[in-house]
């Protein structure tokens, strides 16, 4: 009687304490790399990777491939399919992405129902499980932070300039396509490692709501990517209690968490 | 040194089967103030990407000296208003010392604008940071695309001159974009009539009065001189005692 209930305080405080490690390790990360969504514009963009990851776990059980890969790959997939059809395509991106976004989605899905026998928590993916990170996705997610972060460090000027003007930071020496693109694969990574906390349809909420809280406190970019960081993880601390205490589901509370911050911090002025 | 150039050689691009630009044959030179002039659609800004290097164009040749060291000026930048970046800073992005920055300002005569957020800044005071931001960088050639483009037309003469200063003291060549040839006349070493193919080029003087010049941009450009007593400097103040008498009707 009393080694079981202990056994049960353990396992409790085990796994809420992975997924808070967790839960950080994902917002440390989402609140610089969401900032340069934020600047470029790129939410919608962020979106439909996001929706396709979706596909990646659909694809990834069906052909029983390692599925953080599949969850990646996907999301890279399309976000080259994107960048081939902008030049091409006779619409425009806004357009593009939210067919690209919701057809994702609704591929994902269809795929998923082709998986007899595999049971599959739809409602996990869409909004998040953190609650069964277990401690091999701890490690994964601070490996993919820490490679994501110290890319973010290295390229953070190229990155700045080619979000500033293409055409100009090209000229300068930048080789544009080069950062682009690992700026997508870091996006990719991200939304990989993001899915168990907030879940596809969340994901995007994790990236940008934080780092368009921080704008309000911010005078320089590094400050902001910072603070975005910051209150992302203080977000997910702040989601993770309300889930615990008013037994709410834990990626929609860090959300919401995340929402209130940003009210907030809209009443103050904005810094120049 | 030896002059640096950027040569074109029988260029053609065309997008989505439109002939954008037809043969077009030039040579820039360091030292020389090009500008470029043709209606709208007439392929300028095309013809201006691929002297860049930006685009490369469906059939030609672009050659340039090896020790070209280019400066670009961009029509416009578009910047998110939630990028917190200042102009200083903005300068700073070229990897460029602060000292550098702020005698790059100087020069650009926007040093009251360092601590202002680029998204903030009018019209005139960002082609001057674009401006002081293409000269950071030393270049031995300057391209402008529309370099006065949403400036007044005072406010245009003066950055016409910063132009000038910049290209002479830094010895460079310069391409420009312009709408208006009369403003940039005098500032103005060869000029190219551009209207997909190159409609006539040589001194300014001998261009407009070119048969393909005149018949673009007709016989009589009615230019509204408006004569000022006075002359406002980049904050809006009004700089006294530069004319005594007053030209109004």
């Amino acid at each position: 009687m009393w080694s079981s209930e202990l056994t049960a305080t353990v396992s409790m405080t085990e796994f809420i304490l992975y997924a808070l490690l967790a839960g950080l390790g994902v917002a440390a990360v989402a609140g610089p790399l969401g900032c340069f969504v934020v600047w470029r514009r790129m939410s919608y963009f962020g979106d439909t990777l996001a929706h396709s990851a979706l596909l990646g776990v659909a694809v990834g059980v069906l052909l029983e491939l390692n599925l953080s890969l599949a969850v990646a790959a996907v999301p890279l997939m399309i976000a080259t399919a994107i960048g081939a059809l902008e030049e091409h395509a006779n619409m425009s991106v806004d357009t593009l992405l939210g067919i690209l976004s919701h057809s994702a989605l609704a591929a994902g899905l269809v795929v998923m129902s082709f998986l007899d026998g595999v049971r599959v928590d739809l409602m996990s993916l869409l909004f998040g499980d953190i609650l069964s990170v277990t401690a091999a996705d701890v490690y994964l997610i601070y490996s993919v932070a820490s490679i994501v972060l110290l890319l973010l460090g290295v390229l953070w000027k190229p990155l700045l300039n080619i979000t500033v003007d293409p055409e100009l930071a090209a000229i300068e020496g930048t080789n544009v396509v080069v950062v682009r693109t690992a700026l997508m694969i870091m996006t990719a990574l991200v939304i990989a490692i993001a899915m168990k906390i907030v879940g596809v349809l969340l994901i995007t909420a994790l990236l940008i709501i934080p780092a368009a809280t921080a704008r309000s406190v911010s005078r320089t970019p590094e400050q902001m990517a910072l603070f975005a960081s910051a209150i992302a993880m203080l977000t997910v601390f702040l989601g993770l209690a309300m889930s615990w205490h008013a037994d709410t589901p834990t990626g929609p509370s860090i959300v919401v968490c995340a929402a209130l911050l940003f009210v907030l911090s809209s009443f103050k002025k904005v810094q120049s | 040194m030896t002059t640096q150039t950027i040569e074109l050689h029988n260029v053609c691009q065309s997008f989505k089967n439109e002939m954008v630009l037809e043969n077009i044959s030039l040579r820039l030179k360091q030292g020389e103030i090009t500008t470029l002039i043709g209606p709208n659609g007439a392929g300028k800004s095309t013809l201006v990407r691929i002297v860049l290097g930006l685009l490369k164009p469906d059939s030609g040749q672009r050659t340039q000296s090896s020790q070209l060291r280019l400066g670009y000026m961009p029509q416009k930048i578009k910047l998110d208003p939630t990028l917190p970046l200042t102009t200083l800073r903005f300068l700073q992005l070229t990897d460029t010392s602060r000292a550098e920055c702020q005698k790059a300002l100087e020069m650009a005569e926007m040093v009251h604008t360092a601590n202002t957020p680029v998204q903030c800044l009018s019209g005139g005071e960002m082609q001057r940071a674009l401006l002081a931001r293409a000269v950071l960088r030393k270049p031995n050639f300057l391209i402008l695309d529309e370099p006065v483009q949403g400036v007044d037309i005072n406010g245009q003469n003066d950055l016409y001159n910063t132009i000038a200063e910049f290209s002479k003291t830094l010895n460079c060549g310069v391409l420009m974009v312009s709408h208006d040839l009369h403003l940039v006349m005098s500032a103005t070493d060869k000029v190219i009539c551009l209207n997909k193919h190159i409609c006539c080029s040589g001194l300014p003087e001998q261009v407009t009065q070119d048969p393909a010049y005149l018949d673009i941009f007709g016989r009589t450009t009615a230019l509204y001189t408006h004569a000022h007593n006075h002359h406002h400097n980049l904050q809006g103040d009004v700089v006294v005692g530069t004319n005594s008498d007053c030209k109004h009707d």
